[in-house]
């Protein structure tokens, strides 16, 4: 197929369909709400089913028991709705069932406001709900990387049987971009669903899903059980890019909305002879730790940047495990920086350095 | 050799009750057991297990389970259904589950005439978490929360949650019915059956409500218990059908 020229949110809800999402339960909120409403007007077509929940706690358990019954599910909101949908969230990586969320981040705390923002990323990095879990969460950068890895979270939520989240920003679901939805994605060799609940049609014993282990050996058991896949997953999915890595002084981590603002800053630095490479986490659960040992020895330092106060600078400390001094930019609240901001931002920490 | 009379109904597993004694939980259990066995549906029949007492109801039951965060029952149930809607699904929930922390999911599930079917155990307190004061817990009823009496003015009248789901136009069967003697089990079996009968129809919400025990935490033997149940609770949660499909509109 031809690239079409679509708006991210409808983008992304078309993409769940062509990765064979056949149920969608969701609640309206800025600024992702093209999303449910697309695929109110096209899920039907498909044999699918399309919710409206009364909130999205109701939106989040409706993904729990259609998940459960083995339908492939999707939810989308944005954080202060994706702050609401985690108990559902710890309940659905506690009973190991697959499910793809997208989060279309806005500022917070609380209400916060509804432009672009990355202050989510610990909520969606930690787990969020209660427990020892973790979901699968890609940051993408652009339209058609939005769109392939949300086809792919499918194949991954079922392989893996835990939950994807797709964490991009309101700038990035109001965007406009041509984008191919039909891009051939790797078909992975999946299990038979033998766990959910279907009935038995009298062909099986009943099956049960749960995430209650009274004993709590038996807890101790499911969470070392848990532990082990989010280590397969680590070892499995760590995905990044490298931009300019060709005997950089600095590099700058940033992802998603913040590292495209990045690229345009890394050409002006280009032209005024600063060697500035961007390492871009693809995957921000699991980090891509690998990538830092893999970084030239001609880097001198390290520039996080985001649109949050620093809320991955820990993962990047942790990832370069004291190697390099780690520096910071940031814009948040929905502030979306100036490419200028961060090449000033770079020649601070280059003067700082020598 | 003699004729079976009684037998462990197909739609129980092999495992024992963990409920206290006296605890009416049994009683309900088998009611839907037997009645899912009855209409001929274990098989496609998947439950939804509350949070409370009934937690691991799910072992009890021989069908297809999901367990369900507390009072999201009739979400998952929604779910379930939504995109499984040849199976017959249905939830157990206490009064906690419903008439507190669930409010929402049950009004909107009833709202929306989800073709499911709730078991709805009123026993007036909260059982696991040790005897707390519910949405149910009758007015001067003593419990952890409540030490000296439940009172209206700091905790409000007991809520009615089959007058309150009547009024809402989707549900189309609720009846609430009791477990404290037998003639009385027996007419509580006919109104689960026919809740489920209602689903399988595919009339949409059924909810049946059963008034139910707490021996251990009213602090009452099993006899006192559902001596009290009919003595206390009956008179303010009157039994009877608030609606059926066939009167449909009655109460729009």
């Amino acid at each position: 197929m031809a690239k079409v020229m679509m708006k991210g949110n409808e983008a992304m809800a078309l993409a769940a369909i062509k990765g064979g999402c056949r149920a969608f339960f969701g609640y309206p909120i800025t600024p992702q709400s093209e999303l449910p409403e697309y695929l109110a007007r096209h899920m039907h077509k498909y044999g699918g089913v399309f919710l409206q929940a009364e909130s999205e706690v109701a939106a989040i358990n409706m993904v729990y028991g259609a998940s459960g019954a083995g339908a492939r599910v999707m939810t989308s909101s944005s954080s202060p709705g994706i702050a609401l949908k985690q108990e559902g969230i710890s309940y659905i990586a506690g009973a190991e069932l697959p499910a793809v969320i997208i989060n279309v981040m806005r500022g917070g705390p609380g209400l916060g406001g509804i432009q672009p923002s990355q202050a989510d990323y610990k909520q969606v990095t930690r787990g969020g709900g209660n427990g020892d879990y973790y979901v699968l969460a890609f940051a993408p950068e652009n339209l058609q990387e939005t769109v392939n890895i949300i086809k792919e979270s499918f194949d991954l939520a079922d392989l893996y049987r835990n939950p994807v989240m797709i964490a991009v920003d309101g700038l990035i679901g109001q965007m406009m971009e041509p984008v191919d939805l039909d891009v051939e994605i790797s078909k992975k060799d999946l299990p038979e669903k033998t766990w959910a609940t279907t009935g038995t049609d009298g062909k099986r014993p009943p099956v049960n899903v749960n995430s209650l282990f009274l004993d709590a050996q038996d807890l101790e058991n499911h969470s070392f059980k848990l532990d082990k896949k989010y280590k397969l997953i680590k070892e499995n999915e760590q995905r990044y890019e490298f931009v300019n890595m060709d005997n950089p002084e600095l590099v700058i981590v940033a992802y998603g909305t913040m590292s495209r603002i990045v690229r345009s800053a890394l050409e002006i630095l280009n032209n005024e002879g600063i060697k500035v490479g961007l390492l871009r986490p693809i995957s921000i659960w699991p980090f891509p730790e690998k990538a830092f040992n893999e970084l030239p020895d001609s880097v001198k330092g390290i520039l996080t940047c985001e649109l949050s106060t620093g809320q991955m600078v820990d993962d990047v400390k942790i990832a370069n495990d004291g190697k390099l001094p780690v520096g910071f930019f940031g814009r948040t609240g929905g502030m979306v920086p100036e490419p200028e901001e961060i090449v000033q931002a770079v020649k601070d920490m280059l003067r700082g350095l020598k | 050799m003699g004729k079976v009379v009684f037998k462990r109904s197909e739609g129980l597993s092999k495992k024992e009750f963990s409920y206290c004694p006296g605890c009416t939980h049994g009683i309900i259990h088998r009611l839907v057991a037997e009645v899912i066995e009855e209409l001929g549906i274990i098989d496609k029949t998947i439950g939804i297990s509350p949070v409370g007492c009934s937690v691991m109801n799910y072992e009890f039951f021989n069908c297809d389970m999901q367990q369900a965060a507390h009072g999201r029952a009739p979400a998952v149930a929604t779910g379930i259904k939504r995109v499984r809607p040849d199976n017959i699904v249905f939830s157990y929930q206490g009064d906690g589950d419903l008439a507190s922390i669930g409010t929402a999911e049950i009004i909107h599930a009833a709202h929306r005439s989800e073709n499911i079917t709730v078991i709805f155990v009123n026993n007036a307190i909260y059982g696991m978490t040790g005897g707390q004061m519910a949405p149910t817990t009758l007015i001067g009823q003593k419990t952890t929360t409540s030490p000296y009496g439940r009172e209206e003015k700091h905790a409000g009248k007991p809520i009615k949650m089959s007058e309150l789901l009547a009024t809402i136009p989707g549900a189309s069967f609720i009846e609430r019915v009791s477990v404290h003697d037998p003639a009385h089990v027996r007419k509580a079996k006919k109104a689960i059956k026919k809740a489920f009968e209602v689903q399988v129809e595919g009339k949409g919400f059924s909810l049946v409500e059963l008034i139910s025990t707490c021996p251990v935490n009213w602090g009452k033997t099993p006899q006192d218990a559902l001596n009290w149940a009919k003595e206390n609770m009956i008179p303010y949660y009157p039994l009877g059908n608030f609606r059926t499909p066939e009167e449909d509109g009655k109460n729009d």
